[in-house]
């Protein structure tokens, strides 16, 4: 053990590190909870059970094979080589070498795993940039793809090289420093060492310097999550715990209508006090739906952040696949951006100083004087595109319902603003007036049973 | 040993007249509006009506009681009128003490059995596809002494409300099976089934401007299926996995793309005819294609 003033020089950067993270999670954790309430106990080993498929076991990435066997190693990798960053942190704070060496056999299993893991994940990177840059898989367009989300896409993977780079430069000038006497398998690093000059000195620097790449990487890189689709890495698993575990077709009913629907038909119906703030003043009272995005529930506030922004929502639409403005992509891209221009901003880099004008399309649709979600960000003509099919909440692999915010700002437009699309207003009047959402009268209701015969199969005769 | 047919005239029960004679039914048949009042899907209501006086099951309808769930209101953002409409339905459906129902509509379907409930309306709902499936599998309905499907290409297009929303892909399938038919799948299919473009009440508004309408690409889609048209089938979009290749079609004649929904029906029939393929493609609903195997048309 070589205590040092390395030692308290990594402890502080550490410290730093996560530290910052703490403090940008508890922003971002602020600005989910200005979503409204919606109780999501219970059902905890169902819940537990749709994480470790979803979440942790990838379920829903296997219905496309090439991407999900990409993200699978990576996946893997991440998982795997972050064991070593214990040692990592270990060995930093207590100035010790390879502390875990003490596990023998399985100390080589592991580091000899770390190297080919690490080997593959540059190949998947390469892959996956090669998919996103130049084979050009058309998800990874659209009009909400454009400046920080493209320049985001590729910054990951670029880090993700970087950090492997560094794992394999220290790996390779260690082995090449220690020779046969270094614990643990090298089965890429051996190959890297003619490499590396012979000086000693310049070896251990060399090692040094990987091995702070390394670390400070991750660290750099832990800050950087927050400001990019990267966090999914993290969010996904609270995204999956508190996913819906009701039939994808219903949506949820709107309590205080039923209050009021019930006092309607039944005046003897004791409808609830309204809320009150802690204080005992009556509450403001909320819209019906969504205008902005403390108008979304929490949950759907917490999609926002655990979105990657793949696209399979928006490639599998059907509006958007026959050339309409719906990608629900951008709805849960615009309901991040929105949270983050009227709430907390993440640290290192705030995506509205970042062609935020630019992600939008029909510009002319926006209203920048009532900035809020809808209208600021989300036109009603996106709005209406929808079918309400649920093959973008079918497609999400981590469980996000994009569907939900659409239907929420639809009920604004619809209940707060009566702003339905004229056609719409008609077949809501048809409904009120004849029970049916065309112009039929009530009494015609059972024509359809007049002269209605029937082949009637008699019992076979001998 | 000769099957005899005898023409018989139905009177469809009706759920105040079984009440007045303090009967209850043992499935109510919710017609629905389409099914009441569009003149294409009246043809199924009356199909499986047929179907259920053939097996004699004990039903009735609500006929001029029923009125709409408030389905499309609910997906178009009108959360009143839904609620109105709903406690007004589950407001007679509990006058009647209804315990079972049956519906030929996946949007009525979806609606009474999963959004009534927290609103005090607690049935065992059933899609007639599911249905069908039933009767088939209790030997009730053998699809014999009709039309027959033999040979024919048929294939399936999923209601995304039936499908996705409720997770009944398995069902309208069995009952295509008995048909005996040349079952194909199209590529978007089951949960990457692709939407009609009518859902979420977009059957009552012109599509927002747009390349195409989505009945249109879907109804390509089932025609290259039904016809074996690769070059179709390779360059639809939102599927990245490669699909089995299909036989290329020679007997286009009489396939059927199979429908479960009324809203799928108008949409799929209006892109055929787009396609100006009415001719040798027609779009059928399951329970007509049942009435039909089994001959109960009169």
């Amino acid at each position: 053990m070589h205590f040092s003033i390395q030692n308290i020089l990594f402890l502080l950067v550490a410290v730093a590190g996560f530290g910052l993270f703490a403090w940008q999670t508890r922003k971002i954790r602020a600005n989910i909870l200005v979503g409204r309430d919606r109780d999501m106990s219970g059902h905890v080993s169902e819940r537990l059970w749709k994480t470790l498929l979803v979440a942790f076991g990838q379920q829903k990435m296997f219905k496309r094979l090439t991407p999900a066997f990409l993200h699978l190693i990576v996946y893997v990798g991440f998982i795997v080589i972050n064991i070593e960053v214990i040692e990592i942190l270990i060995d930093g704070i207590f100035g010790t070498h390879r502390v875990l060496q003490f596990l023998g056999p399985l100390y080589s299993l592991l580091t000899g795993t770390n190297e080919i893991l690490g080997a593959l994940v540059v190949l998947a990177v390469v892959a996956l940039w090669w998919r996103r840059n130049v084979k050009g898989v058309r998800r990874f367009t659209g009009p909400e793809m454009r400046a920080w989300p493209r320049l985001d896409a590729n910054v990951i993977l670029y880090i993700e090289v970087v950090l492997m780079m560094a794992l394999f430069t220290m790996n390779a000038a260690d082995l090449k420093l220690h020779g046969a006497d270094l614990p643990g398998a090298f089965p890429i690093s051996q190959f890297l060492t003619g490499l590396l000059p012979d000086s000693p000195t310049a070896l251990h620097v060399l090692e040094r310097v990987g091995w702070w790449a390394h670390i400070v990487g991750i660290l750099l890189f832990l800050n950087y999550l927050p400001s990019s689709k990267h966090f999914h890495i993290i969010m996904a698993f609270p995204n999956v715990y508190y996913s819906r575990l009701v039939p994808q077709g219903q949506f949820s009913n709107v309590d205080s209508i039923t209050h009021e629907v019930k006092a309607m038909m039944d005046p003897t119906y004791q409808v609830p006090a309204p809320a009150t703030e802690p204080d005992g003043s009556a509450a403001a009272p909320t819209p019906f739906g969504a205008k902005d995005v403390n108008d979304l529930a929490w949950t759907n506030l917490l999609n926002a952040y655990s979105c990657t922004e793949c696209g399979r929502c928006t490639s599998v639409c059907p509006a958007n696949l026959t050339g309409k403005l719906l990608s629900p992509r951008k709805i849960i891209m615009d309901t991040r951006d929105r949270m983050e221009e009227k709430y907390n901003a993440p640290l290192i880099f705030n995506p509205n100083l970042y062609g935020k004008e630019a992600k939008h399309d029909p510009q002319e649709q926006l209203d920048r004087e009532n900035h809020t979600l809808l209208r600021g960000y989300v036109t009603p003509e996106e709005l209406w595109a929808c079918t309400t099919c649920n093959a973008c909440v079918e497609a999400c692999p981590v469980n996000i319902n994009p569907l939900e915010s659409i239907v929420e700002m639809r009920r604004f437009l619809v209940l707060e603003e009566s702003a339905a699309p004229n056609s719409l207003n008609v077949m809501f009047s048809n409904i009120e007036n004849n029970g049916a959402p065309w112009a039929f009268s009530p009494s015609d209701r059972f024509n359809w049973a007049d002269d209605l015969f029937l082949n009637e199969k008699t019992a076979p005769v001998a | 040993m000769a099957e005899l047919t005898a023409k018989r005239q139905v009177s469809v029960p009706m759920m105040a007249d079984l009440a007045a004679r303090g009967e209850t039914p043992e499935i109510l048949f919710w017609v629905g509006c389409a099914g009441a009042f569009d003149d294409r899907y009246k043809r199924v209501t009356r199909a499986f009506v047929r179907i259920l006086e053939h097996v004699g099951v004990n039903y009735a309808v609500l006929g001029m009681e029923e009125s709409c769930t408030g389905d499309p209101a609910k997906r178009a953002g009108n959360e009143f009128l839904f609620q109105m409409q709903a406690m007004q339905n589950i407001t007679t459906l509990n006058g009647y003490g209804i315990k079972k129902v049956v519906t030929a509509c996946p949007h009525c379907f979806n609606t009474i059995k999963n959004e009534y409930p927290a609103l005090g309306g607690e049935y065992e709902v059933i899609h007639h596809s599911t249905f069908l499936q039933q009767l088939i599998n209790e030997g009730k309905v053998k699809a014999e002494g009709g039309e027959s499907f033999k040979g024919r290409r048929i294939t399936f297009h999923d209601s995304c409300y039936l499908g996705r929303a409720n997770n009944i892909y398995e069902a309208p399938r069995a009952v295509l099976e008995v048909l005996d038919a040349d079952l194909l799948e199209m590529k978007r299919c089951k949960t990457n089934g692709l939407c009609c473009g009518a859902g979420g009440a977009q059957m009552w508004k012109e599509p927002e401007p747009g390349k195409k309408d989505v009945n249109i690409e879907r109804a390509e889609e089932a025609l290259a299926t039904l016809d074996g048209d690769a070059d179709v089938l390779l360059n639809l979009q939102g599927v990245e996995s490669t699909a089995p290749v299909l036989p290329a079609g020679s007997n286009r004649g009489g396939s059927v793309i199979a429908v479960a929904c009324p809203f799928c029906m108008t949409m799929m029939a209006d892109g055929v005819k787009n396609k100006e393929r009415e001719s040798d493609v027609q779009v059928f609903d399951l329970a007509e294609l049942i009435a039909s195997a089994e001959g109960l048309n009169a």
